[in-house]
């Protein structure tokens, strides 16, 4: 029996039986489109917040004031006391190192900006003139922060806050009262929307020294500091932690990070829940594989009597086994083809739904899905193709 | 030399504790081209007989040479190639595939051979032309009358011109007019060359016979001309 007859014959058995084939095909298509969908929505996931992490800037290292004891990204990092401030001076004395291309101190805290009666709570953010190019932002409008005037009252505002506070009129060279300070808008940041939960279209950006003098701190948040280059990141972080060390009388009362380190963590924890979530779908592969074998062995059952005769007419056990393995292949790969396709439209709705997540499914997960689809139809249909071909051909020409 | 030789062949069912002699000492000898009937009631081993001639079946004892070679000794797969090749089977309740067409059910041995799909449809063709099925040829087994069936499945099992056909009560399910029409077309291809052997319990399909060969408990008591 040639090849193509037997795929010709297996093709019209499965047709001959449509409502068990479309069953069939359902069940295994769901079990792939399952693993599509949940490895679109965890690749996702991960790619979301390597992509948030990344919109920071590139080649970061991050200074935070308190030392972690464990090392790396803490959670406890967050709420640390320190004994001794970060201060504008310390992230001053950073740009001294070779590694080191700009720094930007930073100092966060909450507050009111009024506008012409218009009130509205603000994040404000106080750095320093080389903030914008480190964090890659844009200027709709204006200026930025001039450079080495740490005291100067003047702010650059958030493309929301330009919108709600002064509408369609420009936000240019017109006072903004926050707090109890009066401050002179020279700048509107572009549209960035969303940067690791803090809307950076929501800020106003003040001189550090007017924020720090606004909330009555002397230290600093945070100072992000950018390397020269991607090879001396880790050089940077070290220069970055003895200099600190010295202006901290040989204290170690810092933590210093890279943002590599955080985005391997984060692309960490979130690719191995791909894996898991992957996992979990694959069991209903299995499902659908016990399926196929139980269809299949019911298949040899309902046409026994058409195996006895096509022994009767002369077909060897191999040309039996294959027409009854090539029904089970084909089943399974209808099966599989369904379910990517409903996987793709699965995970396109998850992207048109939720706008910002890049629920795209890895190709190693369609690969795999695909594949065991295929070898579980194929290995759970060899037990039934081979129950087929050892039948008797007495026996099987009697059922009828 | 005779097509067909059997000698010394025992065939032995188990059912429980207690052996059933289905065949018992027989020998039989059939020659290229004749017209047997296979007679007895039921039980009394014609069925068990045919399907042994049509290697479906193994004897315990005794040997069975098919033109000139012994086939019991050959493996399954060399059996399926005789059975192809050799012999054409015509059921009682005709083994038709439901899903396929006439014309397909009638390629189905060509298939089984590996022969090309051109080949095969010139062979269908003309084989559908000869049983006058040429205007049913896309009709499935359902939508053809039981004498229609019959012709298919005579087709198909003349398609690879095989040296013997064995039919086992071919008109068990027809009408006395349509099973006529079948044994007349079988008695036609007996008389082209072909040898048939036919089990019947009909006295009169017997009769027509060239030889009746009569079984009873396993064993043959009568066999004549």
């Amino acid at each position: 029996m040639k090849p193509a007859d037997t795929l010709r014959f297996a093709m019209r058995a499965a047709t001959g039986y449509p409502l068990r084939t479309f069953l069939m095909v359902l069940a295994m298509s769901i079990g792939v489109a399952a693993v599509v969908v949940l490895t679109a929505l965890g690749d996702g996931a991960r790619r979301y917040v390597v992509n948030e992490f990344s919109s920071l800037g590139s080649n970061l290292v991050i200074v935070l004031p308190g030392r972690s004891e464990t090392g790396g990204f803490n959670p406890a990092n967050a709420v640390t006391s320190t004994p001794r401030d970060l201060t504008v001076e310390d992230g001053q004395a950073l740009t001294r190192a070779s590694a080191v291309l700009r720094i930007a101190p930073i100092t966060i805290g909450t507050s009111e900006a009024v506008f012409n009666g218009k009130l509205r709570d603000v994040t404000i953010v106080g750095t320093t003139a080389d903030y914008l190019k480190l964090r890659r932002m844009d200027l709709a409008q204006g200026r930025f922060l001039p450079a080495g005037e740490p005291n100067a009252a003047v702010a650059v505002i958030g493309a929301t806050i330009q919108r709600e506070l002064f509408g369609a009129g420009s936000a240019i060279g017109k006072v903004l009262r926050i707090g109890d300070r009066r401050v002179r808008v020279i700048g509107v940041l572009g549209s960035t929307g969303q940067g690791l939960g803090m809307n950076a279209d929501e800020v106003v950006i003040l001189p550090v020294a007017v924020a720090q003098a606004m909330f009555d701190t002397n230290t600093l948040f945070r100072v992000l500091v950018e390397a020269k280059g991607r090879a001396l990141i880790e050089q940077a972080k070290g220069q970055v932690a003895d200099i600190l060390k010295v202006r901290h009388d040989g204290e170690e009362d810092v933590t210093v990070i890279t943002q590599d380190a955080v985005l391997a963590t984060f692309d960490r924890i979130l690719g191995t829940l791909t894996y898991g979530v992957a996992g979990i779908a694959a069991i209903s592969l299995a499902v659908a594989g016990i399926l196929v074998m139980n269809v299949m062995l019911v298949a040899v059952t309902q046409r026994t009597g058409e195996i006895g005769l096509l022994k009767a007419l002369g077909a060897e056990g191999a040309a039996i086994r294959n027409a009854f393995l090539a029904e089970a292949a084909l089943l399974s790969a209808a099966g599989a083809v369904a379910g990517y396709l409903l996987g793709q439209a699965g995970a396109f709705a998850l992207r048109t739904a939720v706008r910002v997540l890049p629920a795209y499914p890895p190709d190693w997960a369609v690969a795999a899905a695909l594949g065991t689809a295929l070898v579980t139809g194929l290995l759970f249909g060899v037990m039934p193709a081979n129950r087929a071909a050892r039948l008797d051909p007495v026996q099987a020409l009697m059922k009828h | 030399m005779s097509l067909i030789e059997l000698s010394g062949i025992e065939r032995i069912f188990k059912l429980g504790d207690s052996e059933v002699h289905a065949l018992a000492q027989l020998d039989l000898a059939i020659g290229a081209g004749e017209y047997v009937a296979v007679m007895g009631q039921s039980g009394s081993g014609k069925s068990t007989l045919l399907n042994l001639l049509g290697l479906l079946d193994r004897p315990d004892a005794g040997t069975y040479r098919f033109e000139g070679r012994d086939v019991t000794t050959l493996s399954a797969d060399e059996q399926a190639r005789v059975r192809r090749e050799r012999i054409g089977f015509v059921f009682q309740s005709f083994h038709l595939v439901p899903r396929l067409t006439a014309a397909e059910n009638v390629a189905l041995p060509l298939m089984l051979a590996g022969i090309e799909p051109a080949e095969r449809g010139r062979r269908v063709d003309k084989a559908l032309q000869d049983f006058g099925l040429a205007n049913r040829a896309d009709h499935r087994p359902d939508q053809l009358s039981g004498g229609q069936r019959q012709r298919v499945a005579i087709a198909r099992a003349t398609i690879m011109e095989p040296a013997v056909l064995l039919a086992d009560e071919p008109t068990g399910n027809l009408d006395r007019a349509t099973g006529e029409e079948v044994i007349r077309l079988l008695e036609g291809l007996n008389a082209g060359g072909v040898t048939l052997i036919m089990v019947t319990h009909d006295a009169a399909l017997g009769a027509r016979a060239g030889r009746r060969v009569v079984m009873q408990d396993g064993r043959k008591v009568e066999d004549g001309r």
